[in-house]
């Protein structure tokens, strides 16, 4: 049956089995690539959207759940002020190399300052360890988070 | 909407490699673009005749566009930016200046000139670059500076080239590039042109902001795994769960059955279910019922192999060095060491999991993918649909995690001979569960060694025998002569420690049933583990500083001294620490550059090894882009701790036994530790920087563990149990 979502503050419609994972909806039926495939298990966190602000991993969210909510995406994190900062932080930081799993690691930075605007280091462990990075840029996501922070003073 | 623009780049040679005409280079070099953010060049189509094409790399347009073709692929290195900074030193532009274009596949313009084939790896981009670019950058700007003078009737030398123009200074006349690009065309190719003087460089040595990075902050950055050519199906596949099996029966009725599941196609040894979208493809995946005939690999076990390899280093192998006589210097020293090391299979775990799209016509077929070897998957798809390489047209793409995996084309040839049965493109995608399965991983080793020290525990002999796979054989034949190769022997030779006796065998024992493959750092990854392991080791039974042990054999090594005496003291090494809290060194020379790390170490009580600090001193020669130098460090360390404290590919019954991030476990933010590098500054030519940090650091932590507990690990990833605190 179709499905009415709010993907990025626009009405989509898709009709796909109710199990099947945001993520797939994202990527191969929207064309919304920024948001990526890593695990399928909600264990690397590349495929993090937000619900709502929150920060969920689309992998394991099927579509029959998110019902009216507003989903956010890459694409459009960079409109709300957290995003924004965050974006402008990776830059200065540099902390891209692959820059595979970066949608992921933007999009749980992103809720963890939009509800936290000035982390501890212990909270950004707890917010972003479900986030994985092969390439290791984790001392500048770190740094990155903390300059976003910065910025919101 | 210029994305994946492409022009047929496959099959044509130029006549001459020096005098490449425009034409010819149009259709060997025509670009893609692959994504509206990056610099990536757009219509190639729409260069005219007013262009300058003066090599494979550069062209000017008469509308004063510059653009670069990058012959090596970027997989986060930064290679997309500290090439181009090579070609726009000597081109005299600014990088805000160029628009990039992939290399296409070709062999002959594009082979890395250290490998002799097209391919990104083996940390040499910079270094293949190093002279050949620079060069077609100084020939470009001579040419172009020779055009203005010409124009302007004056000597050449009273000309010169800044910022995308040509100044006469004594007129204070100028043009652009642009506006020389037709007159420049005309000129003949210079047969030699002078570099600028490293002191004179404005790019080189700066940190220079990444022109990748816009793309991946902001979800716009193209991965192989997001090419969606029109019409698009997405297939995920199930190979043999043992290798070398095949497909004995498929029921498909409840996959047919899944909403969105379009059809099953079954090979000898994989079975690919086709959808609209990856969850109908998943979930029919999960539908099939698969009868696999297991084949004769189906009892197999890790320890199997650990077994023959075991044996064979007890036979001769070939003799990797020899120097004086390592047998005599042994049985005449006042103290013998010996330990056997082993390191386990490791899959490279990409973020990106392996992908290809494909769409296999009668006369054609058409590749997307991220690769780091394009003519090699140019090659696999021709030979799979049996059509002549001109007909195999390549897209390649930013890559998601390369490390070796993606120098490979399994997944090319798997995704041709499913896309040879379904009309249309079709994108395989493997589940991570497949790609950790059916990786193809750095090898398993085993190494024996001995060692005599003199009355002073100075050591006169060392011997080293050491089995496992040889990549090289299979990946490059020719390399593999006289039963070595480069590769393997890497890191166990040619150390930076003056040893007056020394003795190292390889012999080559390909594992049955489980295919191995390049890895971050490959053979050093093994090598410099055992090396610098087994140097503390002496240190150790020489009741000796492990620093100062090394020290002293380094006389006729200065640089390797320089990074040693440089690490060491940042780190504070010597300064006292907890309790169970360790600091371990490690050195080497590879990849042709020198480095040290002190890693600091923090065991439990229960055994679990926290990396709470790593320092690195690294001299790379002339660095490129330091902050991509010091990206790279911290890449390189992470990726190493998750090998030391977690990488482990095992096989069961013939099958791996890891599936996922839960069982192959590797390092997250909460475990990162702090990361300093210190780089050393100097005007030698460039080293490797992509892999050199991996292979440092798991002998730096196996020796802060030793520094921290007394326990020696000579067999990786760290055995917890073995570390815990007897009560």
């Amino acid at each position: 049956m179709p499905y009415d979502l709010n993907i990025n503050g626009a009405a989509r419609s898709v009709d796909v089995d109710g199990d099947t994972p945001l993520l797939w909806v994202l990527r191969d039926v929207l064309g919304l690539t920024g948001t990526k495939f890593g695990c399928g298990m909600a264990l690397c966190g590349a495929c993090t959207v937000h619900i709502d602000g929150a920060a969920v991993r689309s992998c394991i969210t099927s579509v029959d759940s998110v019902g009216n909510s507003q989903i956010t995406t890459i694409e459009a994190i960079g409109a709300t002020p957290a995003g924004a900062r965050i974006q402008k932080a990776w830059l200065d930081r540099e902390v891209p190399q692959c820059g595979y799993c970066q949608s992921g690691q933007i999009m749980s930075a992103t809720a963890l300052l939009a509800g936290n605007p000035h982390p501890t280091d212990s909270q950004i462990d707890e917010a972003m360890s479900g986030n994985i990075c092969r390439c290791g840029t984790y001392v500048r996501i770190r740094d990155a988070i903390k300059l976003a922070a910065q910025s919101n003073r | 909407m210029s994305r994946d623009r492409i022009v047929s780049c496959a099959g044509k040679q130029p006549a001459s490699e020096n005098a490449l005409s425009r034409r010819d280079f149009l259709a060997a070099g025509g670009g893609l673009v692959l994504s509206l953010s990056l610099p990536f060049a757009g219509d190639t189509e729409a260069a005219d005749a007013g262009d300058f094409a003066p090599n494979a790399f550069i062209r000017v347009g008469g509308d004063g566009q510059i653009v670069l073709t990058v012959p090596y692929v970027e997989m986060g290195q930064g290679t997309y930016t500290s090439i181009p900074m090579l070609l726009a030193e000597e081109l005299e532009v600014a990088l805000t200046q160029v628009r990039l274009e992939h290399a296409p596949p070709n062999e002959k313009l594009y082979a890395n000139p250290l490998l002799g084939v097209q391919a990104t790896g083996n940390s040499n981009a910079v270094r293949g670059a190093w002279q050949p670019l620079r060069q077609a950058g100084a020939m470009a700007r001579t040419m172009l500076v020779s055009a203005a003078a010409k124009r302007w009737n004056v000597d050449p030398a009273s000309c010169r080239a800044r910022d995308g123009e040509v100044l006469h200074a004594p007129s204070g006349r100028k043009l652009g590039y642009g506006e020389l690009a037709a007159d420049a065309a005309r000129l003949p190719v210079p047969a030699s042109v002078a570099l600028k003087r490293a002191e004179d460089f404005k790019l080189i040595g700066t940190p220079t902001k990444r022109l990748d990075t816009p793309a991946k902050v902001n979800g716009t950055a193209v991965y192989g795994i997001d090419a969606r050519p029109a019409g698009v199906k997405i297939a995920t596949l199930a190979q043999s769960p043992v290798f070398g099996g095949r497909v004995r029966r498929v029921d498909d009725a409840a996959a047919m059955a899944v909403k969105g599941v379009r059809q099953v196609v079954k090979l000898d040894d994989a079975v690919a279910v086709v959808a609209d979208h990856m969850g109908a493809a998943k979930k029919g995946l999960a539908a099939l019922k698969i009868e696999w005939d297991e084949g004769p690999h189906a009892g197999l076990d890790t320890s199997d192999i650990a077994a023959e390899l075991e044996q064979a280093t007890l036979k001769s192998g070939a003799v990797a060095q020899s120097i004086g006589d390592a047998d005599k210097a042994v049985a005449g020293a006042a103290t013998k060491v010996e330990a056997v090391y082993q390191l386990p299979f490791l899959a490279h775990a990409t973020m990106e999991p392996m992908n290809c799209t494909a769409h296999v016509r009668k006369d054609g077929c058409e590749i997307w993918i991220g690769s780091q070897a394009l003519a090699r998957v140019q090659a696999a798809a021709a030979k799979t649909a049996g059509l002549p390489l001109d007909k195999v047209t390549v897209h390649n793409h930013l890559i998601g995690g390369g490390f070796g995996r993606r120098l490979e084309s399994d997944g090319v040839i798997r995704a041709v001979q499913i896309a040879q049965q379904v009309d249309g493109p079709v994108k395989v995608v493997w589940t991570r569960e497949e790609d950790i399965q059916h990786d193809m991983y750095r090898p398993y080793w085993l190494d024996r060694l001995s060692a005599g020290l003199d009355a002073q525990g100075k050591p006169v002999a060392w011997k080293n025998c050491y089995a496992g796979s040889s990549v090289i054989a299979r990946w490059l034949p020719p390399g593999f002569k006289d039963g070595l190769d480069p590769d393997t022997t890497e890191g166990a030779i040619d150390l930076v420690y003056a040893l007056p006796n020394m003795h190292v065998e390889y012999v080559r024992a390909e594992p049955p049933g489980i295919p191995t493959a390049f890895w971050r750092s490959v053979g050093p990854s093994h090598n410099v583990f055992v090396t610098e392991s087994f140097m503390d080791e002496l240190a150790a039974a020489a009741k000796q500083d492990p620093v100062a042990y090394r020290r002293a054999l380094l006389d006729k090594s200065p640089r390797a001294k320089a990074v040693l005496d440089l690490a060491a003291e940042k780190a504070g090494w010597g300064q006292p620490l907890p309790e169970r809290v360790g600091r371990g060194v490690s050195l080497q020379f590879v990849f042709a550059t020198y480095m040290a790390h002190i890693a600091e170490v923090e065991v439990s009580k229960a055994g679990a090894v926290r990396v709470r600090r790593v320092v690195c001193a690294v001299d790379c020669g002339t660095v490129v882009n330091p902050d991509t130098v010091r990206a790279q460090v911290e890449s390189a360390i992470i990726f190493g701790i998750s090998a030391a404290l977690y990488g482990a590919i095992t096989l069961k019954g013939g099958r791996v036994e890891q599936t996922n991030f839960d069982t192959y476990q590797v390092v997250r933010m909460n475990e990162t530790a702090a990361i300093e590098v210190h780089i050393v500054a100097n005007r030698e030519p460039p080293g490797g920087m992509g892999e050199c940090g991996t292979s440092c650091i798991v002998p730096a932590v196996a020796n802060a563990i030793f520094a921290a507990t007394g326990k020696r690990l000579r067999k990786m990833p760290v055995d917890a149990a073995a570390l815990k605190q007897p009560t």
